[in-house]
């Protein structure tokens, strides 16, 4: 099995897609003949020429509005925004068109589209390549959201959102894309070859949407993350010895609900992490599930960390990044509780 | 003291002022050549500034277009004058049950009926329009059938939609007809999209993009145009300018320039302004823009210059922003009327035909608008089915759809 990063995990689903079905078209700011500026999708333009794979005008609402209408019509449209932070333009094309479109037509019309943005801070973007929207798209009916933690689920998670019949949002953790990384910024880089998980299967395969992973199993505390916080939370664990599983959701909506319930039922501990600011964060949400479905389970209350409720810094961006420090406290708390 | 000051565009009268169109610049009929189908935008200057018109001011086909629009035969004048007869009764009876109490809304598109009737005559089955709230007229001369129009207004038993959408944002694949959205400007783009895909299938289809004045500001306008620019699918971008945006004036879009047809310029696509309000026009002008786009000739802005006879929606009412007598003063007069003025003259018609004609039409509108409303109204409400709340939000209903629903208890 051939070890892959991230963004070659990525180029290699959409390559399987493009040559799977000729009604995937990827397009975006730089795709075409450049390949992206993270590379993701180099070479496929040269592939499979520039009807599939184009760049298209800095207008990010053109970018969604077309794939809409393209979608309508019978495409595939695998589209790029630049950063996550770009996707702002674009917000009423998303949230108001390719989330409603089967709704309000009666399923006259379909989108079947995937949005893929980098998202996440970790590569001293500043404010402006550094966010985490997430939760502006799961809370908004009609869309899916996904976000892989690793080279082996990215390809199996976008292979399976270009197949779904509804607009799928595509949340990339840039600072995964070249390895797994910790949270502690002053230690060595590993890269995803010398990680089980950058074993990535050849050809077309999928990994289910809805579907989460037990990425570490435990018994004393269940900690749902996803994206870049995985490995945070796999770091706090191994450094606090606290026995936990890591659960990465995977899909963030529609959620693996029996999963984490599960899991929370068997520790009675939970403890949620995200890296987007904190308040109406994805993690109010998942908060909020635990304690319907698990209360009577529960041995202590649920923990939260998260990114400050600010703009994410430049120079202090280890002072935001939610780091195995913020999170082994979280789990120390909960045990102790 | 600095020499810099605003200015707020303001139209030529306000309620209780005598209508006032004389700063209008409208040609004589008759001027404008017909351009070969892959002209340029910069061969197209003179169409996009000046104003296509067919008929004159005598009710008289002049000019190379008239001669064009002979071509098409006699048959698609009669074709017409009947989708307007249609759409005047179809808008007076939703107007009126609206009034009763027995819809929530309801939107006219009087003055602009011979736009999308002419236009949507001169498309072909497969084509589709992506069209803004005040495109009825398309679905009338798409023959889509008046129960599930008027189903779709009273949101009962007939809607094709079960209560999803509101009044007047119609959705019909099957007739050319996307899905509305209610916010403004979004179609435009989608439209330059789904006719991309025609053109990376091969399908021979084209896609028409309608937008109005007020929603030219939009970003997606300038996305719309960008992309088909860059790309150049066969698709017609409509700009409908009726002059007012609920009660915005329309200089308020159009800033300082003079048409919104010469926007396209900037761009590099041809475009051409004509007179919204003469069927001939109308019907020519398509043809030749359908033909342009089919034979790949690239994208075409089409500046419709009309009027908005009628409030925006219901829930307006225009004396408060502009006279009252202002429609009937529009110097391009009733699309309507001009289009049976010219049958009659050309022998084709009578003023007792029309009126016969025209009675027919509402009697029949009158009869399908009884047998819908015995689905329900709401001033006599059937109860719709509620599961169609949670349908359709995604093709496979999740876990929290189903739980919501059944928490609801059904």
């Amino acid at each position: 099995m051939p070890k892959m990063t991230m963004i070659e995990a990525l180029r290699s689903a959409m390559d399987e897609a493009l040559a799977h079905d000729d009604k995937v078209v990827v397009f975006g700011e730089d795709v075409g003949f450049f390949g992206g500026v993270f590379r993701c999708t180099a070479g496929l333009q040269e592939k499979y020429g520039e009807a599939r794979v184009f760049d298209t005008p800095i207008n990010e609402s053109a970018i969604v509005g077309l794939g809409v209408g393209m979608a309508a019509q019978g495409m595939r449209p695998c589209v790029e925004m630049q950063f996550a932070d770009y996707v702002f333009p674009a917000y009423d094309q998303i949230t108001q068109e390719a989330a409603r479109l089967r709704h309000r037509s009666n399923q006259d019309f379909t989108c079947p589209m995937v949005i893929r943005m980098p998202t996440g801070g970790g590569i001293y973007g500043g404010q402006t390549h550094s966010q985490s929207p997430e939760a502006l798209f799961t809370h908004v009916a009609g869309l899916k959201v996904v976000m892989p933690s690793n080279p082996r689920d990215a390809k199996g998670l976008l292979l399976a959102s270009i197949e779904d019949p509804d607009p799928v949002i595509f949340l990339e953790p840039k600072r995964l894309y070249n390895g797994p990384f910790d949270g502690h910024h002053d230690r060595p880089v590993t890269p995803w070859k010398a990680h089980e998980l950058g074993d990535v299967d050849e050809g077309y395969h999928t990994v289910p949407l809805g579907k989460a992973s037990v990425f570490r199993e435990g018994a004393a505390v269940t900690v749902l993350a996803y994206g870049t916080m995985v490995f945070v939370a796999e770091a706090a664990a191994n450094e606090t010895g606290i026995d936990a599983e890591i659960i990465d959701l995977r899909t963030l909506w529609p959620l693996d609900i029996d999963t984490i319930e599960a899991s929370v039922k068997k520790t009675g501990r939970c403890v949620v992490i995200h890296e987007a600011t904190q308040t109406s964060g994805f993690g109010a949400e998942l908060s909020t599930l635990v304690q319907e479905r698990c209360f009577y389970h529960l041995e202590a209350p649920i923990a939260r960390v998260a990114g400050w409720d600010t703009p994410y810094p430049h120079a202090q961006e280890w002072t935001y990044f939610p780091g195995p420090a913020r999170v082994g406290a979280a789990l120390k708390s909960t045990m102790e509780a | 003291m600095s020499s810099a000051k605003l200015t707020f565009p303001q139209p030529p009268a306000r309620p209780g002022e005598s209508p006032d169109f004389s700063l209008l610049d409208i040609p004589a009929a008759g001027l404008l050549e017909v351009p070969p189908l892959d002209v340029t935008s910069d061969d197209c200057a003179d169409y996009a500034r000046g104003l296509i018109r067919v008929l004159d001011d005598d009710g008289q086909a002049v000019g190379p277009w008239a001669d064009y629009a002979k071509t098409l035969g006699d048959d698609i004048w009669m074709t017409g004058l009947r989708d307007m007869a249609m759409m005047r009764a179809i808008d007076a009876r939703l107007l009126n049950a609206q009034r009763q109490g027995k819809t929530s809304f309801y939107l006219q598109c009087t003055g602009e009926e011979a736009i999308g009737g002419g236009f949507q005559r001169q498309l072909a089955k497969t084509d589709m329009n992506f069209p803004t709230y005040r495109q009825q007229s398309l679905l009338v001369a798409a023959d889509y059938p008046l129960e599930a129009l008027m189903g779709q207004l009273y949101s009962n038993s007939f809607d094709p939609l079960e209560g999803r959408q509101l009044p007047i944002m119609h959705s019909a694949r099957d007739y050319g007809f996307f899905s509305i959205s209610g916010n403004l400007g979004t179609q435009f783009v989608q439209a330059v999209g789904w006719a991309m895909a025609n053109a990376l299938t091969g399908n021979d289809q084209i896609a028409a993009g309608w937008i109005g004045d007020g929603a030219t500001a939009s970003n997606d306008f300038n996305a719309a145009l960008l992309s088909a620019s860059t790309y150049q699918p066969p698709v017609v971008l409509n700009i409908v300018n009726n002059q007012w945006a609920i009660s915005t004036y329309t200089g308020v879009a159009s800033g300082k320039a003079k048409t919104y047809a010469q926007r396209a310029r900037g761009y590099g696509i041809p475009a051409l302004r004509v007179d919204g309000n003469d069927y001939l026009a109308v019907a020519a002008v398509s043809h030749w823009a359908v033909a342009r786009a089919r034979a790949g000739h690239g994208p075409v802005v089409i500046e419709w210059f009309t009027y908005r006879a009628a409030g925006h929606s219901t829930s307006d009412d225009p004396s408060g922003y502009r006279p009252k007598d202002e429609a009937a003063a529009w110097p391009l007069g009733d699309p309507f009327t001009r289009l049976k003025d010219y049958v009659i003259a050309r022998g084709l018609w009578s003023e007792e035909r029309h009126t016969q004609m025209k009675a027919e039409v509402l009697d029949h509108v009158t009869t399908v608008q009884k047998a819908v409303e015995a689905g329900g109204t709401m001033t006599s409400p059937k109860p719709m089915s509620r599961t169609a709340v949670f349908e359709g939000v995604y093709a496979e209903m999740p876990w929290h759809l189903r739980q919501q629903r059944q928490d609801a208890g059904f």
